[in-house]
C-alpha cells in the first residue's frame, strides 16, 4: 500500500515539474492563433516554413478573429501567442488592450482577399441577385410599402423581386460567431439597405432632429436609439443603420447551418431549392456540387475578386509582436516566408488553396514593410 | 371448482402466448434496427475510409545532380537535406514527356507532384547518399488531384469545367498510367507522419501519440485518485451528513457537461499554474477532472457488490479493517472498477469540447515526442479534416475515425481481458 501511495505522489509530483519548468522556459516554436478564415493559408505556410527551414513547424489554433485578437493583446512573453490571424482589421480598441498589456509595436501584415459567395446545387437552375435582394430576401427589418421599416415579409424570391423563382427563401450560412457572417452582414446586408435612398441617408446624418425625423419616417423604433445611446454614449446615423442592416431574420427563411463549410455545401447537395453562404475556397474545391450565385451582375471568379469588382470581399490580415522577432526563434523567417513571392505572390502557393493575392503595388508596400518590420499606425 | 380455473386458463393461455411471442418480436425488432443502423455506419465509415490507406505515386527517372542540387560537400547533413528536391523532381516530369514544351504546357504539369514530394525524396536521399551524380528510377508521392483521379473521383465522362483537371491532364495521366508508371501503393506515410495541410501528406501519428499521451496521464492520475476515493467513501468514511454532501456533489459532476472542465482547466491549469497550452499534460488534467465521478461511481457500486459476509468473516479471524478492505474487498472489486475505468478512459478518449478551451484544437505537424510538446488529438483530428475544404480529407476523415476505433476497440478488449483474469467467484 505504502508502495502505491508513493508511487502515485512521485507521478503527480514530476508531472507538474515537467510541466512547469516547460513553461518558464522560452519555446522553440512560434505560436500561432486567430480566424478560422485565414486559418487554412497560415497552416500551409506554416508547413512549408518547418519543412524547408530548421525551424520547428509553428502551432496554429484556429480561435476566430476576435477570440485570436483578444489572446495576442493578453501580453508580452513565451506565454502568449507570437501571431495572430484575422479576417478584418484590429480595433482601435484592441491596439489600445495590447498597449496596456506591454504590447507597443504590432507589425500588420495584409496577405489577400477573400471573397464570400452565394450557392446552390449544380443542377438547380442558377440565381442573380442584386445586393438588395439580398437584403430583401435575409434582413430582419425591410422597408414596407409606405417605406417604413416592417418585419421582414418575404417568404419566396418572387416576393423579393419579381424576376426571380416563386420558390421559398431558404438560405443556409454560418452562425453569428463567425467572422465569414459579419463580413456578408456588412458587405451584403448593409450593402443592400444602403440601396434604399433613406437608409443610405440616415447614415451620413449626426444625432439631432434631423436624424430623430428620418428614424420616424422609416418607423425606426426608438428603443434602437436609446439601447445605442446607453452603450457607446453617442448616437450617429451609422451606428442606427448598422443595426437596420446587419440583422439577420430569425424566422427560420436564414438556418444557421455551423461553422463547417463542408456541411453546408452537403446540404445544398441534398436540398436543391437552398442557397448557402461560404468562403470562396470552397466553391472553387467543390465546382462538381455547387454554383455560384451572381451578386449585382458579376459572378464569384478569382479574377473578379481579385480585381475587386465582385461586391462581397474582404481583406485578410495577421499581426505580429515585433518585441517577438529575436527572440522566439525562426519569428522573422516566418514573416519573411509569408510574404516571400513564392507564398503570397500571384502565382503562389496561397493561391493554389483559394486566396485572392494582393494586386503589385499593395504587395510591394506589404513586404517593405514587413522587412523593415515597421510598427502599425491606426 | 378446479374445472373453472381450468377453463379460464386455458381460455387466456392463448392471448398469454401470443403477448409473449410480440414481445420477443419486438426486441428482436429492436436489436435489428440497432444492428442495421451499426452496419450502415460501419459500411459508409470503411468504405469511404478504405481508400485513405493507398496513394497515388509516380514512378520518374530523376537526375541527382549535385550542381543541380546546389550540394558542394555530400557530408554536410543539412545542405543534403534542405537542398532544393523539388526542381530535379519537375525536371523529371517534364523529362518523362519529351514533346511537351513551351512554359505555357509545362505550367499543367504543376500540381501533378505533391507538395511534399521533395521533402520525401530528401528523407530518402538522406539514407542513400550514393544516390548523388546518378539517375535513379525512384516513386515520386503524387498529387491531391492526381490520387483523386487515380481513385476515380474524377472522371473523364465528367464535364471538363466541372473537374479540377483538363482534358489535356487526363490525358497524360492516362498514358502514365498505361506505362505502369503511376500507381496506387500501400501509404505507411499515413502511419509515420503528423498532420498537414495537403491530404497527400496528412498523416495519423501525431494525434494518435497525443490521445496515447493524453489518455496515458489521464489513467495514470484518475485510477488512483478514483479508487482511493471510492474506497474511502465505502468502507471508511462515517455517515453523516458530511458524506452525503459529497455523494450527491459527485453525482452532480458526473452530469456536468465537459466543456466545463475544459473551462476549468484553462483558469487553473493554464491561467493559474501556467502549464503550456496545447500539452497532452494540461489535457489528461482536464480529462481526469471530467473522468473521475465516472470512476468514484463504479468503483464504489464494485465495492458495494462485494458480500458483507466475506468483510464479516475476515473480521472474525482477527484482521483490522485495513487488511479486510486491502486483502479481501478491494481485489474482489477490482474486476468492476477496471470495467468502470476503461469506460472512464473510453469517454476522455472521444473528448474534443473541453480540449478546444486548452488549446488542442490546433495545428500541430510535428509529432509529439512528451507530455509537454504541443499535441492534438484523434477526435480533433477528426474535427479538423472534416473541415477542411480540400476534397481528399474526405477520405482522410473516414480513415482516422477508423484509427479511432480500433484504439477504441483495443482498449475495450484490453479491459475484458483483465476483467477476466482479476475475476474471483464467491
Amino acid at each position: 500500500m505504502k508502495k502505491i501511495v508513493l508511487m502515485v505522489a512521485t507521478a503527480l509530483t514530476t508531472l507538474f515539474t515537467a510541466g512547469t519548468s516547460v513553461a518558464a522556459e522560452s519555446r522553440d516554436y512560434i505560436y500561432i492563433v486567430g480566424s478560422s478564415t485565414v486559418y487554412p493559408f497560415a497552416t500551409v505556410v506554416a508547413e512549408k516554413f518547418g519543412r524547408s527551414t530548421k525551424f520547428k513547424t509553428p502551432k496554429i489554433e484556429s480561435t476566430g478573429s476576435g477570440g485570436g485578437l483578444k489572446l495576442f493583446c493578453s501580453g508580452k512573453g513565451a506565454k502568449h501567442p507570437d501571431v495572430t490571424n484575422a479576417s478584418r482589421r484590429i480595433k482601435q480598441s484592441e491596439v489600445e488592450k495590447c498597449a496596456k498589456n506591454g504590447i507597443k509595436d504590432i507589425v500588420e501584415v495584409l496577405i489577400g482577399y477573400d471573397g464570400i459567395v452565394m450557392a446552390n446545387a449544380k443542377g438547380a437552375s442558377s440565381f442573380s441577385l442584386s445586393r438588395k435582394d439580398i437584403y430583401m430576401a435575409l434582413a430582419k427589418m425591410v422597408p414596407g410599402k409606405d417605406g417604413k421599416l416592417v418585419a421582414n415579409p418575404n417568404k419566396t424570391w418572387k416576393d423579393v423581386n419579381s424576376a426571380l423563382p416563386n420558390t421559398k427563401i431558404e438560405v443556409l450560412g454560418p452562425p453569428p460567431s463567425s467572422g465569414t457572417r459579419d463580413a456578408f452582414n456588412e458587405l451584403a446586408l448593409e450593402g443592400g439597405a444602403r440601396k434604399f435612398k433613406d437608409i443610405n441617408t440616415l447614415r451620413g446624418l449626426k444625432d439631432g432632429d434631423e436624424l430623430k425625423a428620418l428614424m420616424a419616417k422609416l418607423g425606426v423604433s426608438s428603443k434602437i436609439y436609446e439601447q445605442i445611446k446607453a452603450k457607446k454614449g453617442k448616437v450617429s446615423g451609422k451606428d442606427i443603420v448598422k443595426v437596420i442592416g446587419r440583422s439577420m431574420r430569425e424566422d427560420g427563411h436564414y438556418v444557421e447551418a455551423g461553422e463547417n463549410d463542408n456541411l453546408i455545401v452537403q446540404k445544398l447537395v441534398a436540398n436543391p431549392n437552398a442557397l448557402g453562404i461560404f468562403g470562396f475556397s470552397f466553391l472553387d474545391e467543390n465546382r462538381d456540387k455547387v454554383q455560384g450565385t451572381v451578386i449585382d451582375a458579376i459572378s464569384p471568379e478569382f479574377e473578379t475578386i481579385a480585381d475587386g469588382s465582385y461586391p462581397v470581399s474582404r481583406p485578410l490580415y495577421f499581426y505580429a509582436k515585433k518585441a517577438h522577432v529575436g527572440v522566439i526563434p525562426g519569428m522573422k523567417e516566418y514573416l519573411g516566408a509569408f510574404v516571400s513571392k513564392k507564398a503570397m505572390g500571384e502565382d503562389g502557393y496561397l493561391v493554389d488553396k483559394g486566396m485572392i493575392p494582393l494586386g503589385s503595388s499593395e504587395y510591394k508596400a506589404v513586404k517593405a514593410a514587413v522587412e523593415g518590420l515597421i510598427p502599425l499606425k491606426l | 371448482m378446479t374445472n373453472k380455473v381450468r377453463e379460464q386458463v386455458k381460455s387466456t393461455l392463448a392471448k398469454r402466448y401470443a403477448a409473449e411471442r410480440r414481445f420477443r418480436l419486438f426486441g428482436l425488432v429492436s436489436v435489428m434496427i440497432g444492428l442495421a443502423f451499426l452496419c450502415l455506419m460501419m459500411f459508409t465509415i470503411i468504405s469511404k475510409g478504405l481508400p485513405a490507406f493507398t496513394q497515388s505515386y509516380i514512378q520518374l527517372s530523376v537526375n541527382f545532380d549535385l550542381e543541380e542540387l546546389e550540394i558542394s560537400d555530400v557530408n554536410n547533413e543539412e545542405a543534403v537535406q534542405y537542398a532544393d528536391y523539388d526542381s530535379v523532381l519537375k525536371q523529371a516530369l517534364y523529362d518523362a514527356f519529351p514533346d511537351v514544351s513551351g512554359r505555357k504546357a509545362k505550367k499543367q504539369f504543376r500540381r501533378f507532384l505533391s507538395s511534399g514530394a521533395g521533402y520525401r525524396v530528401s528523407k530518402q536521399v538522406a539514407n542513400n547518399l550514393d544516390w548523388f551524380n546518378t539517375t535513379q528510377d525512384i516513386w515520386v508521392l503524387a498529387g491531391d488531384e492526381v490520387n483523386l483521379f487515380m481513385k476515380g473521383y474524377i472522371r473523364a465522362d465528367m464535364p471538363e469545367n466541372e473537374r479540377q483537371l483538363n482534358d489535356q491532364q487526363m490525358a497524360w495521366l492516362a498514358t502514365l498510367k498505361e506505362e505502369g508508371k503511376l500507381k496506387k501503393r500501400f501509404n505507411t506515410a499515413f502511419f509515420q507522419y503528423g498532420d498537414s495541410r495537403e491530404p497527400e501528406l496528412a498523416g495519423i501519428l501525431g494525434a494518435l501519440k497525443g490521445s496515447l499521451l493524453t489518455v496515458f496521464v489521464t489513467l495514470l492520475l484518475s485510477f488512483p485518485i478514483g479508487v482511493a476515493a471510492a474506497v474511502y467513501l465505502e468502507e471508511f468514511a462515517p455517515s453523516n451528513w458530511f458524506s452525503d454532501v459529497i455523494e450527491v456533489n459527485i453525482n452532480n459532476l458526473a452530469a456536468v457537461p465537459s466543456i466545463v472542465y475544459g473551462l476549468l482547466g484553462l483558469a487553473i491549469f493554464i491561467n493559474f499554474f501556467e502549464l503550456p497550452r496545447s500539452a497532452p499534460l494540461v489535457g489528461g488534467l482536464v480529462l481526469t477532472l471530467m473522468t473521475l465521478p465516472t470512476i468514484i461511481i463504479s468503483s464504489r457500486s464494485a465495492l458495494k457488490a462485494v458480500p458483507p459476509s466475506i468483510r464479516e468473516a475476515a473480521l472474525g479471524l482477527g484482521a483490522s479493517k485495513m487488511q479486510v478492505v486491502f486483502h479481501h474487498v478491494v481485489p474482489l472489486a477490482m474486476p468492476g472498477m477496471l470495467t468502470g475505468t476503461i469506460i472512464g478512459m473510453a469517454q476522455a478518449l472521444g473528448e474534443t469540447a473541453p480540449l478546444l478551451m486548452i488549446g488542442m484544437v490546433a495545428f500541430v505537424v510535428e509529432v509529439p515526442q512528451g507530455i509537454t510538446d504541443p499535441a492534438t488529438v484523434l477526435p480533433v483530428q477528426i474535427f479538423l479534416w472534416a473541415d477542411s475544404p480540400e476534397r481528399g480529407f474526405e477520405e482522410k476523415t473516414a480513415a482516422a475515425i477508423m484509427v479511432l476505433l480500433v484504439f477504441l476497440i483495443t482498449m475495450n478488449s484490453l479491459a475484458v481481458y483483465l476483467r477476466k483474469q482479476f475475476e474471483r467467484r464467491w
